[in-house]
């Protein structure tokens, strides 16, 4: 029973930057700006929240007063990976350069930024970022008695902040992109810029939102993702960027169906991490090094999904193209 | 005059390599102040190597040649594929099968290197045909298929070589677990011929792959600017719709620049790892060989012939980022090629400001030489007034006198 719990914790552990990126891609390519720099952004808002939370640790305001910080380290995260979006959205709002090349360079800089700064700050050699212990939410922060009960097992496994965070950020995701006039202007932007900027809507500054918006919450992500991996940054997030802008397309632009997509791909995930403790999973007991098949399963079901779905997939019809007024 | 307009809509040759050479001197301003900024005291004499280190020895240059063969191959890639429209981000993946189809041609089968390149090269092929059908049959974007096959092709390409128990370096008496095979060990005659310029150049990087790469640039550009099917890949690339209008076959072509783009890219992974000095090391990341394809594909503007300068470049800054170790950690260099793709992206707009300025300047050359040649004009009827009324005045002063 507690490998079940174990598994589904990681699971939603894994889902929740998946989630977050995914729904901060939708909101930048409905606007009509791929954004191929998640990883990127990623990268940069758990570079900076990580390094916050050291701070958090060393100055003792940290370990006193523990979700404060934790939450000053989202904010962190959200601050940083939106205002290092700008830089994609300057390239492709203001400058019309293309979009996956502009968001190309992002992804290569910010490893390599991380590197260096992480350098810098830490000394040679140092290229990791320690997470402080006290990020994660326990029985006893909650005060909460310990039994050893199912739920307790599944809850307080791996319980961050950020979970609940992506629960709220989701709700408003969705509503912000269906209820609200500011979410219709944004995927007017998306699929006809010049019908939009005839109703007066500033497509200029609609572009610039969404790839806002999806900085802030790639940025969280980040944060998320760094959290799930393991007990240190590494200056990478191990392609979870680009897997998120797949769970995107498989979620078809849509809030709910990312949901959706990004549970199934950490599910996917997860098995393979897990394979080796999981009883009814085949062991392929006569080829050596067999966990590479599982390491391989969510790349290649990603692409049979992709494949199958592609009839319905929908891209927003105004991505990846400048919008320049002059052109009808 | 005419002529002259027309030739401005159409962006000059020399404007682009002018736009690179901005591009790559603003990245290399951004490195210069990161260097001041990290360690004052230590960032002159880095940079310095890092612009000379790779004109400083035989060996260093040696070196550059040696690591810009596969860079070459894979700017192509991503060229080859830009030139149809296509991103190709998966140069890695099929980097990574070539080399993997090269290296158990090698070792496995004992081939001689000739034959294991051909290999590397169906190997990347067949990992280009993904991207390139998913797109053409499915609509599925290049960029995700691209990014996706990377992943595979490691995990593949580490199951496989587990598995064939020749591939690895232990099986011929070597000490680690985790890589293959040293070529030099297991089978001399797959290294790629050496031709006696170790020995000119003084070091062990020192091989033909420099110029076989070069060859593939060279056939790269008569495919793209010489031949029938080179011509459709561009009209695909510039406007699909107008392309099938014309009666080109768009999806057979986008599936054909994919695999060319595949199979440049895995003779790319066959060069670096016939070569014998490094040996394919069994790790869960992705190999950053391919992804440098993009900025020298970029900095190039696709050109096959200009992505051999470009290579060589990027090769050249990475020696000189290796030189600056220890003070430095050499993914300064990324960040400066990463400015310089941050500055390549709009490399349009830059190419058109250039040419727009060239034009202006040409424009007011030409505005000024007319107003001068119409100064001169109208001096010259003025001149011509004057006579004809001195005449007049005279004709008439001999007119009076007559009378």
């Amino acid at each position: 029973m507690s490998i079940l719990a174990d598994i589904l914790s990681a699971t939603i552990l894994f889902m929740i930057p998946l989630l977050l990126v995914a729904l901060g891609g939708m909101f930048s390519e409905r606007s009509g700006v791929v954004n191929i720099a998640l990883e990127g952004i990623m990268i940069i808002g758990a570079l900076c929240s990580c390094l916050f939370l050291r701070v958090m640790d060393a100055s003792g305001f940290g370990p006193a007063h523990p979700q404060w910080a934790m939450f000053f380290a989202i904010l962190v995260a959200a601050a940083t990976g939106a205002i290092f979006a700008l830089l994609l959205a300057f390239a492709s709002v203001n400058l019309k350069a293309d979009q996956t090349i502009g968001g190309t360079a992002l992804n290569m800089f910010a490893p390599a930024f991380a590197i260096v700064l992480t350098w810098a700050i830490q000394g040679q050699g140092q290229t990791t970022i320690l997470i402080p212990t006290w990020s994660r939410i326990t029985q006893a922060t909650l005060g909460v008695a310990v039994n050893g009960s199912f739920f307790q097992a599944f809850l307080f496994k791996s319980f961050y902040q950020t979970t609940i965070w992506a629960v709220f950020l989701f709700i408003i995701a969705a509503v912000l992109l269906y209820k609200t006039r500011f979410g219709l202007r944004l995927r007017a932007c998306g699929e006809h810029p010049q019908a939009a900027d005839s109703v007066g809507i500033n497509v200029y500054r609609m572009r610039y939102a969404g790839v806002f918006i999806s900085g802030f919450l790639g940025g969280i992500g980040g944060l998320a993702y760094t959290l799930a991996a393991g007990s240190a940054f590494q200056s990478t997030v191990a392609g979870y960027g680009f897997l998120a802008l797949a769970v995107m397309i498989f979620g078809n632009w849509k809030p709910l169906n990312i949901l959706g997509a990004s549970l199934f791909f950490a599910l996917f995930k997860i098995l393979g991490s897990y394979s080796g403790s999981i009883p009814f999973l085949p062991k392929f007991e006569n080829i050596k090094a067999s966990e590479y098949i599982y390491l391989m399963l969510p790349y290649i079901v990603t692409m049979i999904v992709l494949i199958l779905t592609s009839k319905k997939s929908r891209a927003p019809k105004a991505e990846g193209i400048p919008y320049d007024k002059g052109r009808r | 005059m005419e002529q002259k307009k027309r030739r401005s809509l159409h962006i000059p040759g020399g404007t682009s390599i002018l736009a690179s050479l901005i591009s790559i001197g603003v990245g290399l301003i951004v490195g210069l102040i990161l260097l001041y900024a990290l360690n004052a005291k230590a960032a002159g004499g880095a940079f310095i190597s890092l612009i000379t280190t790779g004109f400083r020895s035989s060996d260093k240059f040696a070196k550059v040649l040696y690591q810009a063969a596969p860079l070459i191959m894979t700017g192509l890639s991503v060229g080859f594929a830009f030139k149809t429209g296509l991103f190709n981000i998966g140069a890695t993946g099929q980097y990574t099968v070539g080399a993997a189809f090269a290296l158990i041609g090698a070792i496995q089968f004992q081939l001689p290197w000739y034959v294991c390149l051909l290999l590397s090269m169906i190997g990347g092929a067949i990992w280009g045909i993904f991207p390139g059908l998913f797109k053409a049959l499915f609509n599925v974007n290049e960029v995700i298929t691209s990014i996706m096959f990377n992943w595979i092709a490691m995990f593949a390409v580490n199951l496989t070589i587990n598995n064939l128990p020749m591939m690895l370096a232990k099986y011929w008496g070597g000490a680690q677990m985790d890589r293959t095979a040293n070529l030099a060990q297991a089978n001399p005659g797959a290294l790629i011929p050496r031709m006696g310029l170790d020995t000119l150049m003084k070091s062990n990087y020192m091989n033909i792959s420099i110029f076989i790469a070069i060859l593939f640039a060279i056939l790269a550009w008569v495919i793209l600017s010489k031949a029938t099917f080179g011509y459709e890949l561009k009209a695909c690339g510039y406007n699909r719709n107008a392309s099938i209008y014309a009666g080109i076959t768009a999806k057979r072509n986008i599936v054909l620049s994919m695999v060319f783009a595949g199979a440049f890219a895995g003779v790319g992974g066959g060069l670096y790892f016939l070569a014998g000095t490094g040996q394919y090391t069994l790790l869960k990341q992705l190999l950053t060989a391919g992804f440098n394809g993009i900025p020298v594909a970029l900095l190039a503007t696709s050109n096959p012939i200009g992505t051999i300068f470009s290579a060589f470049f990027v090769s050249y800054i990475q020696v000189g980022g290796d030189a600056m170790q220890p003070d430095f950690v050499k993914e300064i260099i990324d960040i400066i090629i990463s400015v310089i793709i941050y500055l390549a992206a709009f490399a349009l707009l830059t190419r058109e400001l250039l040419a727009r300025g060239k034009q202006r300047r040409e424009d007011e050359a030409e505005e000024a030489a007319a107003a001068e040649a119409k100064a001169a004009l109208t001096a010259d009827a003025d001149a011509d007034v004057v006579e004809v009324a001195a005449d007049a005045a005279t004709q008439e002063k001999d007119e009076v006198s007559k009378s």
